[in-house]
Order: structure tokens, then sequence, then C-alpha cells
């Protein structure tokens, strides 16, 4: 075999396919009575359900989280779309809702809209904007694996990724954040969000945050952040062997500790269990649960703090009260290194100060910090962290949310940087969303890096990074 | 499976000395064009590519290869020549380039061939910017010179046509 020869390459394109994405496939075969083929494909996270639409006679995927509703607008039907000074807008019930052309927008066409035509609106939400796509043919929705977009196309906005549909076609899956980017939504939605703070300024602004909910075989619903997994598994029981007083069982080729969230779990109850395997590098770990119950996703304000190790505290999820857990409690069990191998470790306990205004991510960052060797202090409004100015406090970093009620992260970086106390200390900012127009201005404004809020390996190096660029300064 | 045109290596001797490499060499607009045989997956006949809205012109769509996204490039336009008029039915070469597959539309596809070292020069000094961005050397074959890519160089050039 060479590699220029073509033989061979059925199976195996198929096995390394399925290997890439963390499956497997066996193969049995007996003479005269046929062959099984079982292929275990793990539950990625990144399957969505999408809406397949039509534009000029291109298809396209729309997340459905964002589709809020789909109008048929057609000169006969109520719905109709007019304009005003070439916008086309529609009036839905007691609102005029601004359209956007998809054809035109994505510069398929230069045809403007046609009035006559029939045609459909998603209706979308981004943030507090609604607004409505105008497509030509809706199709059916279809549950779609995202695939990150090629380098060379990482600028465009409008996708966040590409997808390949049941019948083998490669379609563009559209991100509304960048359509709304693309047609300067983005400033109405800031000022739409400025107001709708104005309006309950104690209600936390909810960062929309996924959420796995799952039994722990104890009776009582508890969720994890979601972007903190790394996939979903189920094994054999009859594979989990207990050795130094420590379940572990052999995954990918490494030894993997496992261990049940709620202790007194009795594992064999049942033949097969599914497990929410982590992975850091070469490192693998395992929670076991007794149940997967559902992937949510939705703003999380976890108002009473956890009374016991390894919960964060409680959320009300689809009506219930539910548990949120600490998975960093439980990882950094099974190796007690787990959040600072990566990382490098802090040399001299550098203090950083957190200033988020929603108490589940103070409490999510402020362990994560302290695993990695910086001392901590987290408080919940930026008005908070001036006092602590006022006071003589010093820090050698400050890590800031965006969005919060009272003074946004933006005016707290200004304050700070205009300040002759704290004028040098760097900043990274934390955000839910993160679209260029955004990074600009907190770059304007004085953050030294933007970082995704629950990307807590990116946090670690930004801070280490910046960290030690100041400490080559000074 | 898919269209996938299968490549057969030359009868003969299979291991080629180290410093011979081989190449898969094609033709855009006259010229021959070799690429290193190392960084060659595929070799395919006529897919169909879909359009990506709002790309660098060089990237002409996207296609489905045995269920990876590859996305397709206009080499000519990548060089600065006029567009690939029949995108549909071009042939392609596809290129791994950091776990992503580009496939390269060309207008014929050659054989592979393992030219002798000696006959390698770097490229002329005097060849446009555009074109020794994206080119490593020139073999002088005794037909024809032949142009090897480097593919890196390529992808950039490709990412970076100005919009039409």
């Amino acid at each position: 075999m060479t590699n220029v020869s073509g033989r061979g390459v059925g199976m195996d394109v198929v096995r390394t396919n399925i290997e890439q994405i963390g499956g497997a496939i066996g193969l049995e075969s007996k003479a005269g009575a046929g062959t099984t083929f079982s292929i275990k494909i793990p539950l990625t996270l990144a399957i969505v359900a999408a809406l397949i639409v039509e534009a000029s006679g291109q298809r396209f995927a729309v997340p459905q989280i964002s589709v809020l509703e789909l109008v048929r607008a057609s000169s006969s039907s109520e719905h109709r779309i007019e304009h005003i000074d070439q916008t086309p807008v529609l009036r839905l019930r007691d609102r005029l809702l601004p359209l956007l052309h998809l054809g035109n927008l994505l510069q398929l066409t230069d045809e403007t809209v046609s009035t006559d035509m029939d045609s459909f609106i998603v209706v979308t939400q981004v943030g507090a904007h609604t607004f409505g796509i105008v497509v030509d043919e809706v199709f059916d929705t279809e549950e779609i694996v995202v695939k990150p977009v090629a380098p060379l196309l990482r600028d465009l906005a409008v996708f966040s990724g590409n997808t390949i549909l049941s019948d083998g076609s490669v379609v563009m899956i559209l991100d509304p954040n960048g359509l709304a980017t693309e047609i300067g939504a983005a400033r109405v939605n800031q000022e739409a969000a400025a107001q709708g703070r104005d309006q309950n300024r104690d209600k936390s602004v909810g960062d929309l945050v996924s959420l796995l909910v799952f039994d722990a075989g104890d009776g009582i619903r508890k969720a994890a952040p979601l972007s903190l997994e790394a996939r979903l598994e189920e094994m054999a029981t009859a594979d989990i062997e207990t050795a130094d007083g420590r379940l572990l069982a052999q995954y990918r080729n490494s030894l993997m500790p496992l261990t049940p969230i709620y202790p007194e779990l009795d594992l064999h109850a049942r033949a097969r269990r599914p497990i929410v395997v982590f992975n850091d590098g070469p490192r693998w770990a395992g929670l076991i649960v007794d149940e997967i119950i559902d992937i949510v996703e939705q703003p999380l304000t976890a108002e009473i703090r956890g009374a016991m190790p390894g919960v964060l505290g409680a959320v009300i999820i689809d009506g219930q009260s539910t548990e949120l857990i600490d998975t960093a409690h439980y990882l950094t069990r099974l190796h007690s290194d787990w959040f600072s191998a990566g990382a490098t470790k802090a040399p001299s306990n550098n203090s950083i100060l957190v200033v988020d205004d929603s108490p589940f991510f103070r409490h999510l960052l402020s362990p994560l910090l302290q695993q990695a060797g910086y001392a901590v202090t987290a408080v919940e409004s930026a008005e908070r962290a001036l006092d602590l100015k006022a006071s003589g406090a010093e820090f050698d970093l400050i890590v800031s949310d965006i969005e919060m009620p009272g003074m946004d992260g933006f005016s707290f970086t200004e304050a700070i940087k205009a300040s002759s106390e704290w004028g040098h200390i760097p900043l990274i900012a934390l955000s839910g969303n993160q679209t260029e127009g955004r990074m600009e201005r907190g770059r304007d404004s004085g953050f030294i890096d933007y970082v995704g809020k629950t990307d807590r390996e990116a946090l670690l190096v930004s801070l280490s990074n910046t960290l030690e660029a100041a400490g080559g300064r000074s | 499976m898919s269209g996938g045109l299968q490549m057969a290596m030359p009868t003969g001797d299979i291991v080629a000395p180290v410093t011979r490499q081989s190449f898969v060499t094609a033709t855009i607009a006259g010229q021959r064009i070799g690429i290193p045989i190392s960084e060659v997956q595929d070799v395919l006949n006529k897919q169909t590519i879909h359009r990506i809205p709002l790309s660098p012109p060089a990237i002409v769509g996207a296609l489905n290869l045995r269920g990876r996204i590859v996305t397709a490039i206009d080499l000519r336009q990548c060089l600065g020549l006029a567009p690939l008029e029949a995108v549909d039915s071009a042939m392609s070469i596809v290129i791994e380039h950091e776990n992503e597959l580009y496939s390269l539309l060309v207008d014929a596809i050659g054989d592979v061939e393992t030219p002798p070292a000696h006959l390698f020069e770097r490229p002329p000094a005097t060849l446009s910017a555009s074109w020794r961005a994206m080119c490593s050397g020139v073999f002088r074959l005794e037909s024809a010179l032949l142009l090897t890519l480097e593919t890196a160089g390529l992808l950039t050039a490709a990412g970076e046509t100005p919009s039409r």
C-alpha cells in the first residue's frame, strides 16, 4: 500500500471518520449468515435543530433556537410587505417588524423585494431585537451537525458554520447574531437592552447557558453547564473496575477515573450507565449519572447558593427546581491538578478582582482561579469594585463582565483606566456574546483581552499571558 | 463511494529515492503545475459545488466528500487569471492543510510525475509577486516547465482575492 494506491479506502474511511468523532465501529462476519456492523457514535453536543430555508435558489439552515415564528406574506393576505424608503417592513400584530431580504443581503440577487410575490418571513430574535428574514421557501426542520467553516471563511460573520444535509448537500448555517450585525441591528439591540435594563434594574441580565439536565440517582434533578463537557458516553457497568479504592474504566487507550455524582448510586443496578466524559489534554475523567434527561438553554440566575460541596446552587429549569452541579469539584477529586496542569501555575499568588453580576459565574470562576493559584476577590457590580478602589485595595488584574445592571463593563473600564490608583491594572473582559463590534468597543475602552464566559481554558491562558506581559514591563 | 477518481502509481519501482519527490500534475491556462503527492488526498472529477455567498471570489463553494466538507478553490483566480468557466464540471485535486480539506479546481489533470531532483530550480526572481507567493520552485522538464505549488501560500492567496 502506498499513499497513492486506491485499495482499501472504503471501510478505512468509515472507520477514520467514526473515530474522529469519538465513535467506534465493529464488524462481525459469520460464514453463510451475513455480517453485522455495529456503529457506536457519541451523542455530539454540536447537534442542533435547524430550519432549512431557501433564498434565490440556495438553501440555508437557521438554528431553530433563534426562530420565533414563521409568517407567510403575500399581497392578498393580511400580512404583506410594505416599504418605507426601500426598507421593507411587516405589520405583525401590534408591531412593525424590520425585514431583511436574505437574497439581497447575501448578494445572491439584485432584485428588490417584490411585494406581489409570496414569500416567507422567519421572525428571528437576537437579544432584545426582533427582525424578520425574508426567504423564498421554507422546508422542513432537520437535526444538523454543526461543522466549523474553513479558516479561509472565518471572517464571514453571517455564517456560524456549515453542515451536510441528509440529501448530501452542503449548506451554510446562518448566524442570526451576524445577520443582525450586518444590518446594523447591533446598535439598536444595545439601545433596546439598555432600555430593558432601566426597566428591571435589579434583575440580573441573563446570559444564555446550555445546561445538561440529568438525574444522578437520588431523584433530584441536576444540571451542569454544557460548555464544560467533552461528550456523553454510555458504558457497560461490567467494564468499570475498582482499583486503589477508585473506579476506573478503559477509555480511548487510557485509564479513566470515574466517580458517581450521587455517592450511594448502585452502579451495577443497570447493565449500562450514561457517563459524562471530560477531557483535558491526555487525561480523561468521567462522572457517572443515572439518566440524562435533556439539554436546555436558558439564562442562569442561581440565586440560592449551594450549601453542600459540589453544588453551585439551585435553578429553575422547565418549572422544576434543579441542583446546579459544580463539575470542577468532581474533576479535581479525580485529578487533583485538573485545572492547573494546562495553564502555568501563577508563580507569586497574583491577586485578581472578578466583577460579575451573576452569582453563578462568580461561583464558577472563583474556585477555578484559586485552583490555578490566584488570590481571588469577587464582587457583584462595578460600583462595588469602585468602592474597593476607594478603600485602597490593590490587584494585579481585573476580570470584568460586560453586561451588568447599573454601570456596564465598558464604562467601568473607562473609569478604571482614567483613575490614578488603578489605571495601570490590566483588564480582561468576560462576555456571553463575542461579536466583532463588541470586541472592538472593548479594546477601545481599555480591555486587553476578550474571553467567552464559559471558556475556562482561554481565560486561564489569557490571565497568565497578561500577567506575564505586565510583569515583563515593570 | 463518491466520484473519486482513483490514482494508480506508475508500475515498477514504488519506493522513490529520498531526494525525488512525486507530484500530482495538472494544467491551468496552459501552465503545468505540480502538487506534492504527500499533500494530495484525492483527485475528483466533476462534483456538485454549493456556493458560499459573500466569500472571496476564488472560493467557489463547498462540496461534500464522503461526509467531510471540502472548500473548493479556483486556482485560476488565485493566480490572478480569469475565473474558471465551467466550475461544476471541473476536475480538482483535494489537499489537506491543517486538518481542513480544500479542492483545487484545475483545467485538466495530468499524471503523477517524479522528476529528477537536479532539474529543480527556485522560482525565477522576475516572476510576479502573486505567483511567487504560491510557487515553491520549477522543474525544467523536457516537455514543459513544471511549476510546483506551495499550499500555504496558495490558501492565503485564495482568501485575499479582491471581491468582484
